[in-house]
């Protein structure tokens, strides 16, 4: 059996140790489980004026939940699936699952580009090529995500430059709305996570042995097999690792969807947002939040079982 | 099957740097052949070349007779065994024997099988469902083999695969290897700077140095008759006598050494005047005077090796002149430090070697 032990700080001694892990354990009390519990509590009351609050009607109770699933009580909105009709709250529900399956979209452009390019850096550039070409990937994100986003709007805007080239050059007769396509979207979100990708993913490639590629190939092995037998194997924490942290933050983004979504798309961030700060109803906000907490680590374990890795490898 | 090798003239170059230098000489089918080299003398370049992971830069390779031009590694009908070996850590012991069948796409209850037997060849029957990461060293030697072979390759390229064992083991290993050699009858190149395995296991050894070729022959013929002074000083242990060629008559020539004149036989590229290198192997140095080929120095030390005991000799410069003495033989032991230690050799078991690099060990 593992004993629980102290960590000892390379021999400092155990009173370091004790108040280290006090330190950590305090953050860990203070800033993350008092608040989210703080929330969770909040997420099953009635939003009262606060005069009630602390009163006879402040009970525990399901509405808010209620509300996202069905909408508010009268409500003649209905989904209808397989012939049944349900009520549903249409907008809502609507909203939360294509933001999912757009984090999974995103999550799946990041790892479709980050993975080739991770390869050369880790396994085919020379040390100086592949330091470069970090630090090309870093320096853009000294720029904050606002600014960032904002430049994809005139990047890809009707009149912004990659229009006008496209123009220019008589390749379009009319501009494309990149925005109204959520292509300006899914562009700022693939780039505003890239690097989380990269580093896990580079960790991982970067401690294959080139022998086992050469081994593989000299097998007969064609590169496609390699990847997908040798190195995608050997890189699969990495990869677990990477596209976890790209999909929680893409689920979680909240200033992309804003200043790039197209007029008809709403992120599931953005009606949270609306709960607590345009309602002013904060315990349908932190509802709505834990529902989608809940299901994105859901989703994320269940993916991570599909392909059989676990917590811990990711840990590494 | 198992196909010749042959290098037509293959020079490999990475920019300035020349790895290999105008490597010209044919490997014939089902040959156990070793390139024998320092660290850094090309010979691993050679086996890329082979194996499709290099292409030369001057020349071609030929296998079987087809030129290998642009012929991928995968494509070639070579397997190489790398030095750590590089098995599959996350397959299980027969996916890694199998993963040739697999690229090949021949189904999972034949790959099994033909596993199963590759196993029993090398002894490793009932261990294929174990992870590579429980075996042994020498089992994991013999499992990189099997998954070699399992491709049924015509030439199997071996790349200092034992370095990485203990010397027991090692041993046991290139009896094992020639074993299997003889077994499958696939051509094998050997990569290795220990020349205790090239000439042991090979039918012929290329001995290498700064990318050159020095000499091909049988083992014994490179340990008798080398040809450049690098052989002579490479493999084995040789005692080297410098000086300036006074006379060459009748295949023998005469050296003007630190101990007076010397006899040896004469080796190609010498000529009267010119500076070279007398060669005598410790063990041709015998105890006893005599008129011809006689040296007398004071014994420095002497260690006793079980089989042999060795002495050595004071010189003017350089490392001391080693004599060697078989452990068995009868008065075995030398003078005590200090003491003079006549002994002679044949003029038969000299070689004189032209002036050249002599290897540094």
């Amino acid at each position: 059996m593992n004993r629980l032990r102290l960590p000892t700080f390379g021999g400092l001694g155990a009173t370091v140790g004790i108040v280290f892990s006090l330190l950590a354990a305090f953050w860990i009390l203070m800033m993350i489980l008092l608040p989210v519990s703080y929330m969770a509590d909040f997420s099953f009351r009635y939003d009262l004026p606060p005069g009630k609050i602390g009163g006879p009607e402040d009970v525990h109770t399901l509405d808010n939940y209620r509300y996202l699933l069905f909408g508010p009580k009268g409500s003649p909105e209905t989904l209808s699936i397989l012939g049944f009709e349900f009520k549903a709250n249409v907008l809502h529900l609507n909203v939360f699952f294509k933001t999912i399956l757009a984090a999974v979209l995103v999550t799946i452009i990041d790892f479709c580009i980050c993975y080739p390019v991770t390869y050369y850096m880790a396994q085919k550039a020379g040390g100086g090529t592949a330091r470069l070409m970090a630090v090309c990937l870093i320096l853009p994100f000294w720029v904050n995500e606002i600014l960032r986003a904002f430049a994809f709007r005139i990047l890809l805007g009707t009149g912004g430059v990659v229009n006008t080239t496209l123009m220019d050059l008589g390749l379009l007769s009319e501009p494309i709305d990149f925005i109204r396509l959520d292509i300006a979207l899914y562009a700022g979100l693939s780039y505003a996570y890239i690097l989380l990708m990269i580093f896990p993913l580079y960790n991982a490639l970067e401690s294959l042995d080139r022998n086992q590629i050469e081994a593989a190939r000299d097998l007969g092995a064609p590169t496609w097999r390699i990847h997908w037998r040798v190195v995608m194997p050997h890189a699969k924490a990495g990869i677990a690792s990477g596209c976890t942290m790209v999909f929680m933050l893409a689920v979680g983004a909240l200033a992309m969807p804003q200043i790039l979504g197209g007029p008809s798309n709403l992120w599931f961030t953005q009606v949270i947002y609306d709960r607590f700060n345009t309602s002013l109803n904060w315990p349908l906000g932190a509802a709505y939040a834990f529902v989608l907490l809940t299901t994105c680590i859901l989703f994320v374990l269940l993916v991570m079982r599909l392909f059989r890795v676990n917590l811990g490898e990711i840990a590494k | 099957m198992s196909a010749d090798v042959q290098l037509d003239r293959v020079s490999i170059r990475f920019g300035d740097f020349t790895a290999v230098k105008n490597a010209d000489l044919l490997i014939g089918a089902g040959e156990f052949f070793s390139f024998l080299g320092p660290s850094g003398c090309g010979k691993t370049t050679i086996l890329r070349a082979v194996s499709g992971f290099q292409e030369p830069t001057e020349g071609r390779v030929l296998i079987g007779g087809r030129d290998m031009a642009g012929v991928g590694p995968n494509k070639r009908p070579t397997a190489l065994i790398f030095q750590n070996l590089a098995l599959f850590p996350l397959m299980k012991v027969w996916e890694n024997i199998a993963f040739g069948l697999e690229v090949r796409g021949v189904p999972k209850a034949e790959r099994r099988k033909r596993a199963d037997e590759l196993l029993e060849l090398i002894a490793l029957s009932g261990q294929g469902d174990k992870l590579v990461s429980e075996l042994s060293g020498g089992q994991k030697q013999r499992v990189a083999i099997a998954r070699a072979l399992a491709v049924k390759p015509e030439v199997l390229l071996l790349d200092e695969p034992l370095s990485a064992l203990d010397l027991k083991l090692r041993q046991h290993m290139r009896t094992e290897l020639r074993a299997i050699q003889r077994q499958v009858g696939v051509t094998f190149i050997y990569i290795t700077h220990d020349q205790g395995e090239a000439l042991t296991m090979s039918d012929r050894v290329a001995v290498m140095s700064h990318g050159e070729i020095q000499q091909v022959g049988s083992g014994e013929a490179i340990y008798r008759d080398p040809k450049t002074a690098f052989v002579a000083s490479f493999v084995g242990e040789n005692n080297a006598l410098r000086g300036r060629v006074a006379e060459i008559s009748g295949g023998y020539a005469r050296v003007e050494t630190e101990f007076g004149p010397m006899r040896g036989r004469a080796g190609p590229g010498l000529s009267a005047g010119a500076r070279a290198i007398l060669f005598v192997r410790p063990e041709a140095l015998e105890p006893r005077e005599a008129a011809e080929n006689a040296i007398s120095a004071p014994v420095l030390s002497s260690e006793f090796e079980g089989h042999a005991t060795h002495a050595f000799l004071a010189r003017q410069e350089g490392k001391p002149l080693v004599v060697t003495r078989s452990g068995g033989a009868a008065g075995a032991a030398p003078p005590a430090p200090g003491a003079a230690f006549p002994v002679a050799f044949d003029a038969e078991r000299g070689v004189v070697l032209p002036e050249g690099e002599v290897a540094s060990e």
